[in-house]
C-alpha cells in the first residue's frame, strides 16, 4: 500500500484538494492500485499547493502545484513510485523554499497528519510539556524568560514578563486567552497552526497554564477561519479524550481545559482587551490600561493574553532549553520568526527564518519578486495598520527596532507585494476606509478623524485645493497618531503617511476619477 | 428559513448555553446558524435570559459585522477585499462579479438566490484574489470561476 499525501490546509482546499484526492482514490481503484490517502497539513509553499506527497522507499517525494486534470497523467507518470513528470518537485525538505528556513515552531507542518495523536508525540510533539510538568512554574517562566521571546501578535512585548506577572498575582482563578483574531491582511500563520498542527498549540497552552496557575484557557478564533475553526475543535475533543486535557494533565495533577470561541467579523477584537470584552460578552470597545489584563483581565482575573505564534513556541522552548531558541534572531529580536509572504508575490507562503534578513532578501531572492513579473513598487508590512516601504528601504534588515527606525512595524509578520500598476493614493484611502469600518467608536480621533480622512482624500483626487488638503492630511493623521486611544487608530496613519512620503507622485488629482 | 421566530426552539437555544461563561456571542451566532438571522423578537427573549437590558443586548447585536438581522440569500457570498487581495486585482474582479449578479456590496440577487458581502481576509493572501461561497474557500478567484462554482451549487 503507498500513503499519498493530501494536504488539508485551506488553501490547498480552496485550489481543489477534496477533488484531487477523490480522484487519486478513483483512479487508484480503476488501475487496481493499493493507496491510501493521508490529509497532512501544509508545508506553507502555497505557490506550490495543492502540493500532493507520495511515500517511496527514498522518501516522500512531491508534485506540484497539481490541478485535477493532472491525476490521470500522474498515475501515467508512475508518480506511486516518485516517477518523472512536470509537477515532480522532488524531497520536499530539498526545496530551496523549504532547505533556506529554520523551522522550530513550524516543524512539523506538512509532514504530519494535523489531527493525528500517534503522529504528534512521534514528531516531538508533548515533550515541551513533560518537561513544564517536570521543572514546575518558575522554572518554566525562567525559560521563556531567558528564550527572550517576544509577543508575535504584534507590539514583541516580552512574553517571560508577561507570564511572570500573572504566576506573582494572586487569585482564585487565572486564564490563557490566546488571541486567533488573526485580522491583518496578508497573514495566515495563526491560520496555520490551527488547521495544520493544532497540538502545538494546545500544548503551549496548557504550558502557559501550569506556568502561571491558570485552570481554563479560552482561544478567541475569527469566524472568516470555518476550517481552522473545525480542525481545532477536533484536535481539543481528541486531546481531551486522551488525557492531554481536563482534571488531571498527563497524570500531573494539574488541571487544565481548552474552550474555542469564535469572533462575530469585528477587527478590532484582535486588540486584546476589544477581545476580553467581546468574550465577556460585549461590545468589542476597547479598554483603557491599566489595569493589564495580567492583573485585571478577563472577568476581572489575572489573564495571559497571547497571540497563536506566542503560545505555540513555548513547546519548542521548554522541550529544548532557552539557549537553543535564542541563539538564533539579532540585537532583542532572538529566535525566529514565520514570515508570511502573501499580495503580488511569486513564491508566498509560510517562510519561518531567524530575525534579520533584509525586507530586500526577503522580497526578492525567498519571494522572487512579484507574481505578475513587473516591478515590485511597494511592500506593506505589519498589516492594515503597517507602513508601506519602496525597494530604496529593501536594506532595511527584519528586526523590531530597525523596522521602527524607518517608522515601520513587522506585526505579526505580514509583507504583501504591490507591483507598479498599485496606486498610493487609493491605498492610502483604503487605509482611512477600513480604519472608519473596523474603530470601535471609544475615542474622536480614530472614529471621526478616519472618516474625515477618506473625504480629504476625496477631494486630493477631485484635484480640490490640493496642496491645501495634503497639508490637513498630514495634520490629521499626527492628531490620530497621538490621539488615539489604541492602536488602530493610532497607527492607521502609519500606511498613509509612508504612502505620501515615499510617493508624492500619487498624491495629485487623479484626472479619471476627477472626470466622474 | 421560519419567517418569524420558533420561541419553543429560540428558548432552547439560549438554555443551551447558559453555563457557558460570557454566553452572548455563542448564542447570536447559534440563532444565525439556526434560523439565518437574528430577529428581533430574540432580543427580549436572550436579554431575559442573561440578565441584561434589551439596550445591552441589541448593541452587541449591531456591532458585530457577522449577525444579521434579516435573511440573507440562499447562499453567501464573501469577496476579499483587503490589501494582500488587492495586489491581485480583487477590485475588479469584484466590480464583474457584482455587476453580473446585479448587486451592491450587502445586496441580494432578484431570485433570492446569493448575498454578497465583504470580507476583509481569509488567510489565503498567498493565492488571492479570495472569497468563500458559503463554507467552500476559493482561491486565485476570477470570474469566470465564481460562475462555475455558483453553476454547481445551483445544480445540487
Ligand atoms: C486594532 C488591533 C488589532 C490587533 N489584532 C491582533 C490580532 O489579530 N492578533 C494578535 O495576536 N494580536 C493583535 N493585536 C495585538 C494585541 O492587542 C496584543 O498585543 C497581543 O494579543 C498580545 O499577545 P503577544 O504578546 O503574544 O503578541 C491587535 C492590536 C490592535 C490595536
Ligand atoms: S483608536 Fe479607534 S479602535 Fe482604538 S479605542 Fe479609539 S476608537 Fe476604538
Ligand atoms: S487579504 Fe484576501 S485572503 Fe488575506
Amino acid at each position: 500500500m503507498t500513503r499519498v499525501f493530501v494536504p488539508r490546509d485551506v488553501v490547498a482546499l480552496a485550489l481543489g484538494a477534496d477533488k484531487i484526492a477523490a480522484a487519486i482514490v478513483a483512479t487508484a481503484k480503476a488501475r487496481g492500485a493499493d493507496v491510501s490517502i493521508v490529509r497532512n497539513g501544509s508545508r506553507g509553499m502555497f505557490f506550490l499547493e495543492p502540493l500532493i506527497e507520495v511515500e517511496t522507499p527514498a522518501g516522500r517525494i512531491a508534485y506540484g502545484p497539481v490541478t485535477l486534470k493532472d491525476v490521470a497523467a500522474l498515475f501515467d507518470a508512475g508518480f506511486l513510485d516518485g516517477g518523472t513528470h512536470a509537477l515532480r518537485i522532488g524531497k520536499p525538505e530539498d526545496h530551496p523554499f523549504l532547505k533556506r528556513q529554520t523551522r522550530l515552531t513550524f516543524a512539523r507542518s506538512g509532514i504530519t497528519d494535523p489531527v493525528s495523536l500517534e503522529d504528534y508525540a512521534a514528531h516531538e510533539g508533548w515533550l515541551g510539556l513533560k518537561r513544564a510538568i517536570e521543572i514546575g512554574s518558575a522554572a518554566i517562566v525562567d525559560e521563556i524568560t531567558k528564550s527572550g521571546l517576544r509577543g508575535r501578535g504584534g507590539a514583541g512585548f516580552p512574553t517571560g514578563v508577561k507570564w511572570k506577572t500573572v504566576a506573582d498575582t494572586k487569585a482564585d482563578r487565572k486564564y490563557v486567552v490566546c488571541n486567533c483574531d488573526e485580522g491583518d491582511s496578508g497573514t495566515f500563520a495563526d491560520r496555520m497552526v490551527l488547521e495544520d498542527d493544532p497540538y502545538m498549540l494546545i500544548e503551549g497552552m496548557t504550558i502557559c497554564g501550569l506556568a502561571v496557575g491558570a485552570t481554563k484557557g479560552y482561544v478567541y478564533c475569527r469566524s472568516e477561519y470555518p476550517h481552522g475553526i473545525k480542525a481545532f475543535n477536533e484536535a481539543l475533543q481528541r486531546a481531551r479524550a486522551a488525557g492531554y486535557l481536563g482534571k488531571d494533565v498527563l497524570g500531573s495533577g494539574h488541571a487544565f481545559d481548552i474552550e474555542l470561541r469564535v469572533g462575530a467579523g469585528a477587527y478590532v477584537c484582535g486588540e486584546e482587551t476589544a477581545l476580553l470584552e467581546s468574550l465577556e460578552g460585549r461590545r468589542g470597545m476597547v479598554r483603557a490600561k491599566p489595569p493589564l489584563p495580567a492583573i485585571n483581565g478577563l472577568f476581572q482575573k489575572p489573564t495571559v493574553i497571547n497571540n497563536v505564534l506566542s503560545l505555540a513556541t513555548a513547546p519548542f522552548i521548554l522541550a529544548h532549553g532557552a539557549k537553543a531558541y535564542a541563539d538564533f534572531g539579532m540585537g532583542r529580536s532572538r529566535g525566529t520568526m514565520p514570515l508570511q509572504l502573501a499580495g503580488n508575490i511569486r513564491y508566498g507562503g509560510l517562510f519561518e527564518t531567524a530575525f534579520g534578513l533584509t525586507l530586500g532578501e526577503i522580497v526578492e531572492d525567498i519571494g522572487g519578486g512579484t507574481a505578475s513579473g513587473r516591478p515590485v513598487r511597494a511592500v506593506q508590512c505589519g498589516g492594515p495598520l503597517g507602513a508601506y516601504f519602496p525597494p530604496a528601504l529593501f536594506d532595511t534588515p527584519f528586526d523590531y527596532e530597525a523596522f521602527a527606525a524607518k517608522d515601520g512595524l513587522i506585526g505579526h509578520g505580514g509583507i504583501v507585494v504591490f507591483d507598479d500598476t498599485v496606486d498610493m493614493l487609493t491605498m492610502a484611502r483604503f487605509a482611512m476606509e477600513f480604519c472608519a469600518i473596523e474603530s470601535c467608536g471609544k475615542c474622536t480621533p480614530c472614529r471621526i478623524g478616519s472618516t474625515r480622512g477618506q473625504e480629504v482624500i476625496d477631494k486630493i483626487l477631485a484635484g480640490i485645493h490640493v496642496e491645501a488638503n495634503l497639508r490637513l492630511l498630514e495634520d490629521l493623521c499626527q492628531t490620530m497618531k497621538f490621539g488615539s486611544l489604541c492602536a488602530l487608530g493610532g497607527f492607521a496613519p502609519y500606511p498613509v503617511l509612508s504612502a505620501m512620503r515615499h510617493y508624492p507622485e500619487d498624491f495629485k488629482p487623479h484626472a479619471a476619477i476627477a472626470a466622474e | 428559513m421560519p419567517a418569524v421566530l420558533d420561541a419553543q426552539r429560540a428558548q432552547e437555544i439560549i438554555d443551551a448555553h447558559l453555563a457557558l461563561e460570557g454566553p452572548l456571542l455563542p448564542i447570536l451566532h447559534a440563532f444565525v446558524e439556526e434560523f439565518g438571522f437574528v430577529d428581533d423578537t430574540a432580543v427580549p427573549l436572550i436579554a431575559n435570559a442573561l440578565n441584561l437590558s434589551r439596550a445591552e443586548v441589541h448593541g452587541v447585536l449591531t456591532f458585530y459585522h457577522d449577525f444579521r438581522r434579516e435573511p440573507a440569500g440562499k447562499h453567501v457570498l464573501k469577496i476579499c477585499r483587503a490589501e494582500a487581495c488587492q495586489a491581485r486585482g480583487s477590485e475588479s474582479v469584484a466590480r464583474h462579479c457584482l455587476a453580473d449578479l446585479g448587486v451592491d456590496w450587502h445586496g441580494t440577487t432578484q431570485d433570492g438566490a446569493i448575498t454578497v458581502e465583504p470580507v476583509y481576509c481569509l488567510g489565503l493572501c498567498a493565492n488571492g484574489p479570495s472569497a468563500l461561497f458559503d463554507d467552500e474557500p476559493i482561491a486565485a478567484l476570477t470570474a469566470d470561476k465564481l460562475v462555475s462554482v455558483i453553476e454547481e451549487a445551483e445544480s445540487v
